[in-house]
């Protein structure tokens, strides 16, 4: 008898990706769909496909699917999952939609604390439109719209998104990882699984962040995407857990922020002992 | 018997939403609609629903895409620069074939405009609301009542045709106070088998989509969704007729200006002058057969509007040549006056007279 050691998900559907060889959003894909069977929640999740790449996703996903406006996942994400308090609500988003035209939508879903789950695809570039400057782009990257290479003191410099949305109280889980090897796959996927654990524990807003590669845009072989992204990438967008209020002891986002008001109340009233800004000569 | 209150055009349209069975409302701040978010504020978390007031209108009209695309009746209400920015999201509603209603309490414009009354915004709500091949549901209250009764039916028409329905008011009218009569609370609603809600198990996966690739089925989907608009021009046209049977001259004007063209037909009567009233209560579908008709009675046609023109196009269209059709308006938050309205009417009637010498 032979022994199945490798089979597709059976969140996904048996339409074939329509990714490039050696991209990174048919792995990520792949973790999701996976997460879908071990929680058993693929007939109650809603998926939002974004505008970029994985606008099909729509049609992977074996969930029930919306296609959203370019960047307005969260906020369509946040019309589905006011509706649908019962259901599972994900987005799945690249840096451009998410962090460029889209970043008011995910700004203000993550500070409501929405109960939703965002996959986050930083490949560092807009794939889809063929290879453009994205909010992500590495100081000096070269890309279609950066010819000569990102030139911070022009184009600004490269966000960095969990760091800067860990700050908001909405945010339960917020985590960076990558699929590179075997074992960062694993722990990608672990991150993916805990982000929907907390959203059906109601713990608050959840993000992922995956290090991508886009070899046909980087103009890379998917091996050498894969180096360039650890050279260059990992660097600038260290992977970790940037905030995770489980871990830090709190049942979910309300009761962590208060302790922070209290923690940050706390602190000003020390603070105020010593640094009175009148004291100082400070106007009052 | 049901009793009359006294309601604010806005608040009316905000307490006839929530009879009509809407339960999700998403808002961003701004003048002359503010009451109605407020309105709904206070009354939605205790009817059951949800208030979100959204970090711009861009992200409510996509919320709304949400809520409907899960198949509930969901609602935005902003004025004319926010109409702008939901654009987008009412493109894609429309491509995506999803009901949802849209009220803009016009202002005056371009740009920011003004925060006074104002029509100005026809042209975007009869044929550029967002870009690509589609159109709304435009309906013009002119009353209070008509606010209430409008937007309880806008919910059903967005459900029956599977698309967005917008209630084009003006500050005017979203600022007056008349009694209305409220209609009794929905209790049934219909099914939306199309609804994203999970599948759970027990069908296949459902998508909410407005991308079609392949150019052929996206032409095949828009000569699908135009049979169905052809089917509503030929059903949904209305509008209100008011002394044309006799008139010489007929009067139209939608809304807030119809109003004021009633007080200026009506003096106009009492001079002897034979002129009739024709509201559009349709904007889109526009009402081409009252405003034909009316052309093959009538010997000329004034279109009186809160613009600088843009209706006009429709009756002139809807006229075909066959009498000489007018323009007056006041634009930039002016509201015309019943008194230029009526001297608008004699001009009309002396050219007339003389014409017939
Ligand atoms: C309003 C709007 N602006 C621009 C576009 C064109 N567009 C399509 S995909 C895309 C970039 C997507 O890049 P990203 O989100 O990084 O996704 P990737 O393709 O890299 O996965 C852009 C700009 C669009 N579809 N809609
Ligand atoms: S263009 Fe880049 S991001 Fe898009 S599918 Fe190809 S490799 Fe992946
Ligand atoms: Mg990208």
């Amino acid at each position: 008898m032979s022994k199945v050691v490798y089979k597709r998900p059976e969140a996904l559907t048996e339409a074939p990706f329509s990714y490039c060889p050696g991209c990174t959003h048919g792995i990520v894909h792949r973790l999701v769909a996976e997460t879908m069977d071990e929680l058993r929640i693929e007939g109650t999740t809603v998926g939002v496909a974004p505008v970029g790449c994985s606008v099909l996703a729509y049609e992977f996903f074996g969930c029930d699917m919306v296609q959203a406006a370019h960047g307005r996942a969260p906020a369509v994400a946040t019309g589905l999952k006011r509706a649908l308090p019962g259901n599972v609500v994900f987005a799945y988003q690249g840096d451009g939609d998410l962090a460029s035209i889209g970043m008011a939508e995910t700004v203000h879903a993550a500070t409501r604390g929405e109960k939703i789950t965002i996959i986050f695809i930083n490949n560092a570039i807009y794939g889809m439109t063929g290879g453009q400057l994205a909010p992500t782009s590495l100081p000096n990257q070269i890309t279609q719209t950066s010819p000569y290479g990102r030139d911070v003191n022009e184009a600004g410099f490269p966000i960095r998104v969990v760091e800067m949305l860990s700050t908001l109280d909405g945010v339960a889980l917020a985590q960076r990882v990558t699929v590179d090897t075997p074992k960062n796959v694993r722990a990608a996927k672990r991150a993916i699984k805990k982000a929907f654990e907390y959203q059906i524990e109601g713990v608050g807003y959840t993000i992922i962040e995956v290090v991508s590669t886009c070899p046909t845009n980087w103009g890379l072989s998917p091996s050498d995407a894969l180096q360039w992204m650890r050279d260059n990438m990992l660097p600038y967008y260290p992977l970790g857990v940037y905030k995770d209020v489980k871990a830090d002891g709190f049942a979910n986002v309300a009761e962590a922020a208060a302790a922070r008001a209290l923690a940050l109340a706390g602190g000003n009233v020390e603070k105020g002992d010593t640094a009175d800004p009148a004291a100082e000569g400070g106007e009052a | 018997m049901t009793e009359k209150v006294l309601m604010k055009g806005n608040e009316a349209l905000a307490e006839a939403a929530i009879r009509a069975g809407c339960r999700f409302f998403f808002g961003y701040p701004i003048t002359p609609q503010t009451e109605l978010a407020a309105y709904m504020a206070k009354r939605m978390g205790k009817a059951g629903g949800v208030y979100l007031q959204a970090e711009s209108e861009i992200a409510a009209i996509n919320m709304v895409y949400g809520a409907s695309a899960a198949g509930k009746r969901a609602m935005t209400s902003s004025s004319s620069p926010g109409i702008s920015l939901k654009g987008e999201g009412i493109s894609y509603m429309a491509g995506a074939d999803l009901p949802g209603v849209i009220i803009n309490v016009q202002r005056g414009g371009p740009g920011l405009g003004g925060i006074q009354p104002s029509q100005s915004d026809y042209f975007q709500a009869t044929r550029a609301t967002g870009h690509g091949d589609f159109h709304l549901i435009v309906l013009a209250p002119s009353t209070v009542q008509e606010m209430t009764d409008y937007v309880f039916r806008a919910f059903d028409l967005a459900d029956e045709y599977r698309m967005p329905v917008m209630i084009l008011a003006d500050g005017m009218l979203g600022q007056m106070m008349e009694p209305v009569v409220l209609p009794e609370p929905k209790t049934e609603l219909p099914e939306k088998p199309w609804a994203v809600t999970g599948h759970r198990g027990e069908r296949p996966h459902n998508v909410v989509n407005s991308l079609y690739l392949k150019p052929e089925e996206l032409e095949d989907t828009n000569i699908e969704r135009f049979e169905r608009y052809e089917r509503i021009k030929a059903a949904e046209q209305r509008a209100e007729e008011y002394l044309v049977d006799d008139a010489d001259i007929v009067v139209v004007a939608f809304g807030a200006s119809s109003r004021i063209a009633r007080s200026a037909v009506n003096k106009a009567r009492e001079k002897g002058i034979k002129v009739g009233l024709i509201r559009p209560i349709t904007l889109w579908p526009f009402p081409v057969n009252a405003i034909g008709a009316a052309a093959d009675r009538a010997k000329a046609i004034l279109t009186v509007e809160m613009n600088m023109g843009q209706m006009v196009e429709d009756v002139r269209l809807a006229v075909c040549g066959r009498v000489p059709v007018e323009f007056f308006g006041r634009a930039g938050g002016i509201i015309p006056t019943p008194v230029e309205t009526l001297a608008a009417i004699e001009r009309i009637a002396a050219s007339l007279e003389g014409g017939a010498r």
